[in-house]
């Protein structure tokens, strides 16, 4: 049987069997005891032509809400933002995406200078030392940065505060639930920031101190407070980033003294495909060097003196140091890692902060007019702490049922906040970025006020959104 | 003097120059410090680049020029599985409605994304016969401590103890040694049997009731099929213990045999192995775990559910591990795999496999005349050499692996498994035609001639490429791990 996929001819088998010494191809699968062997067919659809696959694949595309049509108002951990179209048409250079792990640095210099550059910027934009080549994506990055203090600190717990975002702090659970490490939870403060004085007392004994900036609420935490009472405590201060955009107005988190960044870099031109792939990475000072997870590219000269680069410090990985190393992983994400790079090169000095501030005005204007126009249907800002460009609304009497409603109404906006916060069951979170004109912003306002009036009259509390 | 267009991105900064393009300002400015504090404000990103487009796009294309990847040539790297990677997977994983779908997106606007995760789901449950199955992990490596999290799991639901050890051959890859550990478990090695198989008997004696699991890899490191697999299986069942595949080789086998058959219990799978979807130098990959019917319940949360014809995302599950992964999985990953399967049905699938094992057979009987093969029977998908006839020359399996890039191919795999010494570990795929094995053939004849008459050329190998052997021992030494002002000569 032919296949474009297989270039053997009836003939080549023939030649090959041949050539081998066996009578039939089943005569190589001898080894396979016949009691487990297949009898028949795998029970799988026919195989399609490329046509056929096509058509099925653009309907059920098609099934999906086209994001081009729908007006998106959603963060929670993945921001819509411009990608430049170079991006994926440099994505899409075959030498770039169908190679191996460049584990032959004299045939992989691109993929190797990319990731050097990669870790380069990581490190620029978080004012960290070092970064590595990438984690599958911020919340195993966060979790593996967590594991990396336990093994510098020997200590067994991990303080976590609840504005992170809560699937994250599932995964740490996950992990840790495993290796006898405990995890403690502190609070926030009414205005959506971290709980310094619970932190203060919760961190004394800990590895690390796990926060996120901006938070899951989108409040921007003042770093400081939080680095003093884990230093104090002598744990790892770790900052956990899920929209990096903001790292181009605030401070980097390396600048006020925190130890280890563990971020999603989503926003930086990888599509938001339904949850990945996307790209995680942490950066971290010197000292966290020999236990840090993941590859890491370095410099190296060849025989003739030249530079070049190379994978390095391989004695940390599960290929060398097997039950000992720092970290199982081996493939992680290096062509989100490469589009990472290229956004942030592409946006560069001037374009990043630019984008942000963006970002910054476009969310702060939208607050201001939901606010204005639903304020009569109860609906209020619902903390008060700094934003970036998400931000948290209170005050309705049945979330779900207003997230409904605004789907019907052609909006993907507002993530209700009772199903992770049961205290929050009156809020929704709300982001708003460059991709949102301001007459997309209008709409959602008017829409919002008369959805929030529409469930507070009969309103039924905790159903979830099922449609 | 270095080319200054091979030079690092911010060596090539032109201060005002700009390669982006921001939508205008239609709503009124706030001025940042008006919420936040001065001290917590930037000022600058120093040192990030400033290029304008068509630089950027010269030196990602210059970049590119540099790598190798499947589409410039063969890449015969054993227990990868560097197949072709089709390219109506990149059309499919690009489609708007699939790239630009928020994973928090109501699950009514998302039910085209729900029904490919449904499918997969149980097209690869078919595949191995293994019914349970999640989509979450992004990797091989992240679906093997996925699978160990989920028998650790099991023990302890059905026997109130998750016991302490897992029991490991010395020819495993070594992600499985450290899934393990990461799963709080200490690692037992067992020595393989002479004839590079799992020895049943030291398996029979290593294993206990503080046994949890073995983890084996079948077809295993050495390209072989672990005929006595159902044997190994019933002893470690027999001790209440289970059994985890390494899913890695499983291009010898779909459609040929399937590892609910013979007594595995769980196994990850490699999409970016098996399933072409393509390794994009380093990730991002997918690694779904399938397991027996029992462990259903303990996958990792959520899971597609089907309800009528509507799909939905089921978290309501309090047997499972959790989460392994924010989100539902690598689902650009999940689409490519989804349509590679779909082009190819069921006998497109033994087709792959059947070529995978006929190649790696074929380049067996035609290499052994001049390179030594350890194991010289019918092997599976892949074959291991070793560097032995050449080391009377005073060459190394590195010298030739270095070599064969002068040749105009990737080397194989190199120094793996451990339990042959200087192993060359040969796979071919099935996306090899039989001209294209002549041709590694012919490389890998010249190079042992080479080997013979002159050594040293094989000792400065690669001698084609822009850049020779790197002494990495010293970049280990002194890591140079990112850019700074200087940090390149002129």
């Amino acid at each position: 049987m032919t296949h474009p996929y297989i270039p053997n001819t009836d003939e080549d088998v023939r030649r090959m069997l041949d050539a081998i010494g066996v009578g039939s191809i089943d005569d190589l699968f001898a080894s396979v005891p016949a009691g487990v062997r297949l009898r028949g067919n795998l029970k799988i659809p026919a195989a399609m032509s490329e046509p056929d696959l096509m058509k099925l694949l653009q309907d059920l595309a098609c099934e999906n809400a086209d994001c081009g049509r729908v007006a998106v108002f959603l963060g929670g951990g993945v921001y819509r933002h411009y990608a430049p179209s170079f991006i994926d048409q440099m994505l899409l250079r075959s030498e770039f995406y169908t190679a191996y792990t460049p584990y032959q640095p004299e045939i992989a210099q691109g993929t190797l200078q990319a990731i050097f550059e990669f870790q380069t910027m990581v490190c620029q934009l978080t004012g960290m030392d070092l970064a590595n080549a990438s984690m599958y994506d911020g919340s195993t990055a966060m979790t593996e940065a967590a594991l990396m203090a336990t093994r510098l600190t020997h200590r067994d717990r991990v303080v976590v505060a609840r504005s992170v975002h809560p699937q994250y702090r599932q995964v740490l659970a996950t992990y840790t639930r495993n290796l006898g490490v405990t995890i403690a939870e502190v609070g926030y403060a009414p205005d959506g920031t971290v709980d310094a004085q619970a932190l203060a007392q919760a961190a004394d004994g800990g590895a690390a101190v796990v926060f996120q900036c901006p938070n899951y609420f989108g409040v921007i935490e003042d770093p400081r407070p939080i680095v003093e009472a884990a230093h104090e405590a002598g744990a790892l201060a770790i900052a956990t980033v899920t929209e990096p955009l903001a790292l181009a107005l605030l401070q980097p988190p390396g600048a006020l003294g925190v130890d280890v960044v563990a971020a999603e870099l989503q926003s930086f031109g990888i599509p938001p495909s339904f949850g990945g792939p996307y790209c995680g990475v942490i950066a971290a000072s010197e000292k966290c060097m020999r236990q840090m997870p993941g590859r890491l590219v370095g410099m190296a000269k060849d025989t003739e003196g030249r530079d070049g680069f190379v994978l390095t410090l391989s004695t940390r990985e599960q290929h060398i140091r097997r039950e000992k190393a720092t970290s199982n992983i081996c493939t992680n994400s290096g062509l989100m890692a490469l589009c990472a790079s290229m956004f942030m090169a592409a946006y560069g000095k001037r374009g990043l902060p630019a984008l942000a501030r963006l970002n910054f005005d476009k969310a702060h204007h939208a607050l201001g007019t939901i606010a204005a126009a639903a304020s009569a249907s109860g609906v209020r800002p619902r903390l008060g702490g700094p934003f970036f460009n998400e931000f948290v609304l209170g005050g309705f009497a049945d979330a779900e049922k207003v997230q409904k409603g605004l789907f019907e109404d052609g909006f993907m906006a507002g993530i209700p906040l009772g199903r992770d916060y049961p205290e929050l069951g009156d809020a929704m979170l709300f982001c708003v970025t460059e991709m949102n004109p301001a007459g997309q912003i209008d709409g959602l306002a008017s829409a919002i006020a008369k959805r929030a009036k529409a469930s507070s009259s009969g309103a039924r509390k905790g159903q979830p959104a099922g449609c | 003097m270095t080319d200054e267009r091979d030079r690092l991105i911010f060596e090539k900064t032109h201060e005002g120059r700009r390669g982006y393009s921001i939508p205008a300002q239609d709503v009124p400015s706030t001025p940042v410090e008006r919420s936040v504090p001065a001290e917590l404000v930037r000022r600058e990103i120093a040192g990030f680049p400033e290029a304008s487009e068509n630089n950027l796009v010269r030196h990602y294309t210059r970049l590119s020029t540099w790598n190798y990847g499947v589409d410039t040539g063969m890449y015969p790297l054993g227990s990868c599985t560097m197949k072709y990677n089709p390219k109506v997977n990149e059309a499919a994983a690009r489609l708007g409605g699939f790239a630009g779908l928020h994973p928090l997106a109501p699950e009514c606007a998302a039910q085209g994304a729900l029904r490919i995760m449904h499918e997969l789901q149980e097209l690869l449950g078919e595949i191995t016969g293994l019914p349970s199955v999640t989509l979450q992990p992004a990797a091989g490596a992240h679906g093997e401590l996925t699978g160990m999290m989920m028998i650790r799991k099991r023990l302890e639901d059905r026997d109130g103890r998750a016991r302490s050890l897992v029991l490991i051959p010395d020819s495993a890859h070594g992600t499985n040694p450290s899934s393990a550990h990461f799963c709080g478990y200490e690692v037992r090695e067992i020595r393989s049997g002479d004839r590079g198989n799992l020895s049943t008997d030291a398996l029979a004696e290593a294993m206990t009731e503080d046994v949890a699991a073995l983890m084996l890899t079948n077809p295993n490191t050495l390209g072989m099929f672990e005929d006595e697999i159902v044997k190994a299986a019933a002893i470690v069942h027999a001790k209440g213990g289970l059994v985890y595949c390494d899913g890695a080789n499983m291009n010898a086998l779909v459609g040929k045999a399937r590892p609910g058959d013979f007594g595995v219990d769980v196994m990850h799978l490699n999409l970016h192995k098996t399933f072409s979807t393509p390794h994009g130098g380093g990730g991002p990959g997918s690694g779904p775990v399938v397991a027996a019917r029992e462990m259903q319940p303990h996958l990792p949360a959520p899971v597609v559910v089907k309800a009528g014809d509507r799909f939905r995302l089921d978290v309501d599950r309090p047997k499972s591990i959790g989460r392994v992964k924010a989100f539902h999985g690598n689902f650009g990953m999940l689409v490519r795999a989804y349509a590679y399967i779909r082009a190819l049905g069921p006998d497109g699938l033994r087709a792959t496999a059947e070529n995978a094992v006929l190649n790696a057979n074929y380049a067996r009987v035609r290499l052994r005349e001049r390179y030594e093969v350890p194991y010289d029977r019918v092997n599976m998908h892949e074959v291991v050499l070793s560097d032995h006839r050449q080391n009377a020359h005073g060459v190394t399996t590195l010298d030739i692996a270095k070599r064969l890039i002068d040749y105009g191919f990737h080397p194989p795999t190199i120094y793996f498994p451990l339990v042959v010494h200087g192993a060359i570990m040969v796979e071919p795929t099935e996306s090899e035609g039989v001209d294209e094995l002549d041709r590694f053939v012919d490389a890998m004849f010249a190079i042992a001639d080479e080997a013979e008459h002159d050594p040293k050329l094989l000792k400065r190998a690669p001698v084609t490429t822009r850049r020779s052997r790197f002494d990495e021992v010293a970049a280990a030494r002194k890591p140079i791990l990112r850019w700074k002002p200087g940090i390149t000569e002129a």
